[in-house]
């Protein structure tokens, strides 16, 4: 893998490289004898610095950028996991500490009043998505909102079945407290977790009649994979998880002893007397837990095709360290194939990355993030609600005509020079009316004047965003001009590169372009 | 380093128009797809996929029971106190099935016999979540496996639609495409067709052989713009659309068939049909909607001389329970009823009635006609192609297609 960064930029700035050094006919692969002269005492240039900072994070700013270059990779990994968070800056809504409706006052409630809950809770899981685009939006630490994030991807939970969304915010501050820290212990958190025992319905597995869904699951997507075990495998285990249920009443998780299947059990060909917890140190004791962690973060963090050799190199590593998340993140992003050329903008924006992006990219302030999280669960991602126990399948997934067509109308509308505010407003509603799931009566209403206040506050103004760009007014700039810009919003050249001489047009040229759509 | 590679690191990349002077490597052709603006007649072109399929999603899992209804199973009134509907009031069908009132509109297809109702549609091991359910549906897949791809994509996996088509499908009023989801299947997801064509210049084709991700994205674009470039709203319908919603779909489903661009397959949703709880009114508004629906769309495509072209097919994620809830309403269920209509469809029963005697533990129906049938009669019967590698399994067809 060429991993040179002269040969870095070369590929991915054809036409910068020609006009900045002058050499417009020397081909890339000359450089190639360099290649695996880069390791990680390497400094970062400001393309590196960008694209570890849009891979860690959202949307780089010029600053962030400037901060980090010039550091060596290790530094910059160790500065990222160093300022990693277990806890939110951003306070959470008031609500949390309601204790739950118990399913004893839920089942003599009118169907009104039942009704009445239901959108409770899902006016309140709005309030908790807000929270957390807010928390995104405003952290310190990125990288451990996109942790978090993916950990909600891996252990993938809805809201819609779970209905009681305190359970669902005391799962997230479960998964943001071991973003980065250990996995054996977050699986173990997870497998006791409220929100996921009535998820996957281990909440009522009994001796009689164990439940299959969690110990199927645990194993296919949470450690193992497909292929790494047997039914018979899946059916011993559930055993072991019986009784690993809630209190109806608190909404706590409780071991129902009279529940539990205490009697021994043969999972992976060995014999015992197996309950939950050693049943998942047999899962984190095989190999294949690792390498299917590791495999999963390279799909978020590096590029669509795991390299099965640096896969397992990693995989080592994390298993070595205890399942320290940390650790093999310093490791992928440090290495070789992390900053290779071949894998720079190989990756498509999640629409979570790419509504608060946009937002985060172009200084776009508002106090009502409602409209950006009802527009990203309109582009296919409406966090707290997967669509199933799989999570989101992501990548390629992300885009087909209606949700390549909504991004497009989201930066249409919201880069238009005139009717800003009510634009974006009918972009919303048009995306809305298509997505073919009108919320219920009073639900839409509400959000209806939620989108209207939000637009109403809006502040952003493109042409002062855009003036810094503007200053030197050269067009073949590294920094600035239109040239500039595009290496600060692109994570590759642009099919073309904006003309003229208003940097606020060129913005709009730059979010246009397909390559907006790639980190 | 392929060409292309070279001329991105020869700085030559971006001047498109010096592409074409080195003509194909790879077998790929580099220039830019022209602009297909001849609006040729898909009628011209001989394909299986002349044959449309129409598919209806009830979206949210419409309760079967009381769309036809066993009004002669004295289990169906003691299971449904407050929702059986009053025998008078139903439009009788046989001396055991009857429909719901609301569907008056679509009792001359009935007559006409064109109207197939298949009852007690399913499959062993049925799951109650709805996203779970419907992905089984719309994969075609077993109980408890999961397939990347929708049935229809798979379908057109094995025979593509030709080139020329505006899309292989077009999925109106959702942007979740469902049974076309997956293999690179060219799904246009649209409302309405003139905002469609509005929205669409935001598009352009184009093609990158060296970043996958763009390539897709770029091939998405590409097949944006392609079927903006074939579907119009020139055609001025005799037929008059009722006022709703749905009928919008509906609407839009007969111009994109007025467009004549070549369209294997449309899919519309109508919603939502969970109804847990005071069904009976939102049951009967639904139901209307639907058979307003299909009557207008049976006008519409006549006037277009598509009906005999054209297969219209309702489906869900799952029925709902035959006893009632505590709220009015039903909870999910298992096995379902569903219609196939269209002018070459042989009107009738098929599949068996609901044996409401025989509910198993949660109080769910059995099921006695595997929904996969459905799926092999449209492929098979319909396309003239073979299902069983689709479906991976052989899944006998109904007989209820005119040869």
């Amino acid at each position: 893998m060429n991993t040179n960064n002269s040969s870095v930029i070369f590929k991915r700035w054809p036409a910068c490289f020609a006009l900045t050094l002058g050499v417009v006919l020397l081909p890339g692969f000359l450089l190639l004898p360099l290649a695996g002269m880069a390791n990680s005492s390497d400094k970062l240039t400001a393309d590196d610095a960008r694209h570890l900072l849009n891979r860690s994070g959202f949307a780089a700013s010029r600053q962030d950028i400037a901060t980090f270059t010039g550091m060596s990779r290790q530094q910059a990994a160790d500065k990222l996991v160093g300022e990693s968070r277990t806890d939110a800056v951003t306070p959470p809504p008031k609500w949390i500490n309601e204790p739950i409706v118990p399913a004893s006052k839920y089942r003599d409630m009118s169907p009104e009043d039942r009704e009445a809950e239901r959108k409770l809770n899902a006016e309140r899981a709005f309030d908790l998505r807000e929270w957390w685009f807010r928390e995104m939006l405003t952290t310190t630490s990125p990288l451990t909102e996109k942790m978090t994030l993916f950990w909600h991807n891996h252990f993938a939970t809805s809201q819609q079945k779970v209905r009681h969304t305190s359970l669902m915010y005391q799962q997230h501050v479960l998964l943001r407290k071991y973003a980065l820290g250990n996995f054996g212990a977050l699986l173990h958190q997870v497998a006791r977790d409220p929100a996921m025992l009535i998820y996957l319905d281990n909440a009522n597995s009994r001796k009689e009649q164990p439940n299959e869904n969690f110990a199927r699951e645990v194993m296919e997507l949470f450690t193992l994979g497909e292929g790494n075990y047997t039914e018979q495998d899946i059916k011993q285990m559930a055993r072991a998880f019986t009784g690993w249920s809630i209190d109806r009443e608190t909404g706590e998780f409780m071991f129902r002893r009279g529940m539990h299947d205490a009697g021994e059990k043969v999972i992976f060909g060995k014999k015992g007397y197996f309950e939950g917890s050693q049943a998942l140190d047999l899962l984190l004791r095989r190999p294949e837990t690792a390498q299917f962690i590791t495999r999963k973060l390279w799909r978020e963090f590096v590029s669509p095709t795991p390299d099965e050799k640096e896969v397992a190199r990693l995989a080592d590593i994390y298993r070595e360290s205890g399942y320290n998340t940390a650790k093999l993140m310093q490791a992928m992003l440090v290495s070789d194939v992390f900053y290779a050329a071949d894998n720079r903008a190989s990756l498509i924006k999640s629409p979570v990355e790419f509504v608060l992006g946009t937002l985060k990219q172009f200084d776009i302030d508002t106090p009502n993030l409602r409209p950006f999280v009802l527009a990203s669960a309109l582009l296919g991602q409406n966090i707290l609600s997967p669509p199933n126990v799989k999570g989101w399948p992501g990548g390629e997934n992300w885009i087909n005509s209606a949700t390549l067509l909504g991004r497009k109308q989201f930066i249409d509308r919201l880069f238009k020079n005139e009717d800003r505010m009510e634009a974006t407003m009918n972009a919303l509603d048009e995306m809305a009316a298509r997505s073919g799931t009108p919320p219920p009566p009073g639900q839409a209403q509400r959000q209806q004047r939620n989108v209207e206040r939000a637009m109403a506050a809006l502040k952003w103004n493109l042409d002062n965003w855009s003036k810094p760009f503007a200053q030197t007014g050269s067009g073949s700039d590294e920094k600035n001009g239109a040239l500039g810009m595009s290496k600060l919003v692109l994570a590759v050249a642009p099919r073309r590169l904006p003309a003229g001489n208003n940097a606020a047009d060129w913005a709009r040229g730059l979010v246009a372009d397909p390559a907006y759509q790639l980190k | 380093m392929n060409r292309r590679d070279f001329l991105q690191s020869a700085g030559l990349a971006g001047a498109a128009s010096v592409l074409p002077l080195f003509g194909e490597t790879n077998g790929v052709a580099w220039a830019q797809p022209a602009p297909a603006t001849t609006k040729t007649g898909a009628s011209a072109i001989d394909s299986p996929y002349r044959n449309l399929l129409i598919l209806i999603e009830l979206k949210g899992a419409n309760d079967g029971l009381n769309t036809v209804v066993p009004y002669a199973d004295p289990a169906y009134a003691k299971l449904r106190p407050r929702l059986a509907l009053e025998p008078a009031s139903l439009i009788t069908l046989s001396e055991r099935e009857a429909l719901h009132p609301s569907l008056r509109p679509m009792h001359a297809l009935w007559e006409n016999k064109q109207l197939a109702i298949v009852q007690g549609l399913g499959y062993p091991s049925p799951n109650l979540s709805h996203f779970r359910s419907i992905e089984i549906w719309e994969t075609a897949s077993k109980s408890e496996e999961y397939l990347d791809a929708g049935w229809l994509a798979r379908t057109f996996a094995q025979t593509p639609p030709p080139r020329a088509f505006a899309a292989d499908g077009v999925v109106v009023g959702s942007n979740d495409m469902g049974p076309l989801s997956g293999l690179g299947t060219r799904t246009i997801a649209l409302a309405d067709t003139a905002q469609f064509l509005r929205t669409a210049r935001l598009a352009q084709a184009g093609r990158d052989e060296r970043n996958n991700a763009l390539k897709h994205i770029l091939a998405v674009e590409s097949e944006i713009v392609h079927a903006a470039s074939k579907l119009n709203t020139n055609y001025a319908f005799k037929t008059e659309f009722p006022k709703n919603a749905f009928a919008g779909q509906i609407r839009t489903a007969a111009q994109l068939v007025a467009s004549n661009a070549g369209i294997a397959t449309i899919r519309l949703t109508l919603g939502s049909f969970d109804t847990h709880a005071n069904q009976l009114g939102t049951h009967a508004n639904l139901l209307r909607d639907l058979a307003e629906g299909i009557a207008a769309l049976k006008s519409a495509l006549t006037e277009l001389n598509r009906w005999d072209s054209t297969l219209i097919m309702t489906y869900a994620e799952f029925g709902r329970r035959p006893k009632e809830n505590q709220s009015n309403g039903t909870d999910h269920g298992t096995a379902n009823v569903h219609f196939m209509t269209g002018g070459k469809v042989n009107g009738g029963l098929y599949g068996q009635a609901p044996a409401l005697t025989h509910l198993d533990g949660n109080g769910n129906l059995p099921f006695a006609l595997d929904f996969r049938s459905m799926y092999s009669t449209i492929i098979s019967q319909w396309w003239g192609q073979d299902a069983s590698r689709v479906l991976n399994g052989k899944f006998a067809p109904l007989d209820l297609i005119k040869s």
